[in-house]
């Protein structure tokens, strides 16, 4: 399984043409409590880059934008009653949905681990 | 996701808007760069996450937004709230030229009494939002720290010559809020009467670890508590001695804004603004009754009128389902007919579900009334509920 990250703070973990997404322990750290989260349904297309779901905290609700292209298999039901799992397991228990890759070409273009990490501390 | 490049989200979403009165006037110059405050280094050294508010650097959480919250509601949080403008009004005929500029009534306030008042344009708008408390032989007043460049400016454009008007830009202001802010505040206090004779919106000189504290039994959160005016050279060593009590913890503004939201007062900059009048605010308690029948106050001429009428739309509390929360801009809808706008909405941590203040057509204020809120297309529903939100628990006179 191979973790590439998003410049705007998700991660896709992929496993062949299978992925999970979520994100990043930065990201969650800068929204603070989270208090719900909308996710996508299983069936539905998400198109790289497209706003795919909203993570509301206390304070704002931010946009959560898709890493890849495909179609979303199962959403993170545990998120519904426990939306702070996103704070605190934002890389694990807090994954939002999983999906099947239309153009795994597309991860291309993302950061692995360690260049995330060298990203987000220029920030 | 869309954390903005700095990763303030505070600041892009919620926060700015507050400062744009202000901001405004320097639009040639750029933005300025936030100013510091006493405290500065004290909110930083305790890992206070720094957001420009009102221009100035201030922190908007440390350990966690839903925890500082609750643990304000339980124990008692210390609130560095020193952007706030603090000024002094003396001089002889004060009472007379104050009156002139605010729809206060100063008769009936005693000494150390404090009241709410609001600062109105002529077409009855509200400029901001104060407290004024009758200190010494003149007045201290509390203004919003986004508003008081352009409050002083029109104070001074209202008062006459021989009156004066100071700004204590040498003093910090505090508060420290919740259930147990008296029992940790008492053993720190000298006074030539004890800080127990205190009641909600009263206030007196102290001393607080030695040194001259004006403290007032008042605060933004809908708890006990108090506000406490100190100069700035001895608010780091002051904010030590208070935050070493069991009960204190610091508490930053996210905090501060979920607390005011619960307890059903409004923001300037949000849920009042200088086109909105104070009929519609819900906010004529700041309107005193012998000012309300003699006038002569600015605004007075589209207000009064506008008592007798009733308003178009008014102010009210919307209780949401679900957990998805409406913010500042959403519309409020009957069926499919949009009857309002949310002011301020967010997730209420006491009560663990989204509520929001919106001004709404008075047709469809009545409690207990069913809207929806149009949240980024999906529609969620609300209903009217009486505010606050969570019960004030103030110490008032002649109260156990």
């Amino acid at each position: 399984m191979t973790r590439y990250f998003t410049k705007d703070h998700e991660w896709i973990a992929v496993e062949g043409s299978e992925a999970t997404v979520g994100i990043s322990d930065y990201a969650q750290s800068q929204l603070g409590d989270i208090t719900f989260v909308e996710v996508p349904g299983a069936g539905s297309e998400v198109s790289m880059g497209d706003s795919a779901s909203v993570v509301d905290s206390v304070k704002a609700a931010s946009d959560v934008y898709a890493p890849a292209s495909g179609k979303v298999t199962v959403a993170n039901a545990a998120l519904e009653d426990q939306p702070e799992l996103v704070n605190t397991d934002p890389e694990g228990e807090g994954w939002l949905w999983k999906m099947t890759l239309s153009d795994p070409a597309e991860l291309d273009g993302l950061m692995d681990e360690a260049s995330y990490q060298a990203f987000i501390a220029e920030l | 996701m869309a954390l903005n490049c700095t990763g303030m989200i505070f600041v892009s979403n919620t926060y700015d808007n507050l400062g744009d009165n202000h901001a405004d006037d320097d639009v040639e110059a750029g933005p300025a760069a936030p100013l510091t405050l006493p405290l500065d280094q004290w909110h930083r050294t305790r890992g206070g996450r720094m957001v420009d508010f009102a221009g100035y650097w201030m922190p908007v959480q440390f350990e966690g937004i839903i925890a500082e919250h609750l643990w304000s509601r339980e124990n008692a949080g210390f609130f560095d709230v020193s952007h706030m403008g603090q000024l002094y009004v003396s001089g002889e005929g004060v009472e007379a030229a104050l009156e002139a500029a605010l729809p206060i009534d100063l008769s009936t306030l005693p000494l150390g009494g404090a009241r709410y008042s609001l600062l109105l344009n002529d077409e009855g708008g509200i400029l901001d939002d104060l407290m004024v408390t009758r200190w010494g032989t003149g007045f201290h007043l509390v203004v919003n720290g986004a508003t008081k460049w352009d409050d002083i400016a029109t104070l001074r454009e209202r008062l006459p010559d021989e009156i004066t008007l100071n700004h204590l830009e040498d003093s910090a202001l505090f508060a420290l809020q919740g259930p147990k802010a008296f029992e940790a505040l008492e053993p720190l206090v000298t006074g030539e009467y004890p800080l127990s004779a205190l009641t909600f919106m009263r206030g007196g000189q102290f001393k607080l670890g030695g040194v001259d504290a004006w403290i007032s039994r008042s605060g933004y959160t809908g708890e006990d508590g108090f506000e406490i005016s100190v100069p700035a050279e001895n608010a780091a060593e002051l904010a030590d001695l208070i935050c070493a009590e069991p009960q204190v913890k610091p508490i930053a503004l996210g905090a501060r804004d979920s607390l005011r939201l619960e307890a059903g007062l409004p923001l300037y900059g949000h849920d009042m603004t200088e086109t909105v009048d104070p009929v519609s605010a819900d906010l004529l308690f700041g309107i005193n009754k012998r000012r309300r029948s003699e006038g002569g106050f600015p605004g007075a001429d589209v207000i009064l009128p506008l008592i007798a009428s009733g308003a178009q739309t008014r102010r009210v509390g919307l209780a949401i389902e679900g957990r998805m929360a409406a913010r500042e801009g959403a519309k409020v809808l009957s069926g499919d007919t949009e009857v309002g706008t949310v002011t301020s909405g967010g997730f209420s941590p006491s009560l663990e579900r989204p509520i929001a203040m919106a001004y709404v057509a008075t047709d469809f204020t009545a409690p207990g009334t069913s809207l929806s809120i149009d949240v980024r297309g999906r529609k969620l529903a609300a209903s009217v509920v009486p505010m606050p939100f969570v019960p004030h628990r103030y110490h008032r006179k002649g109260a156990a």
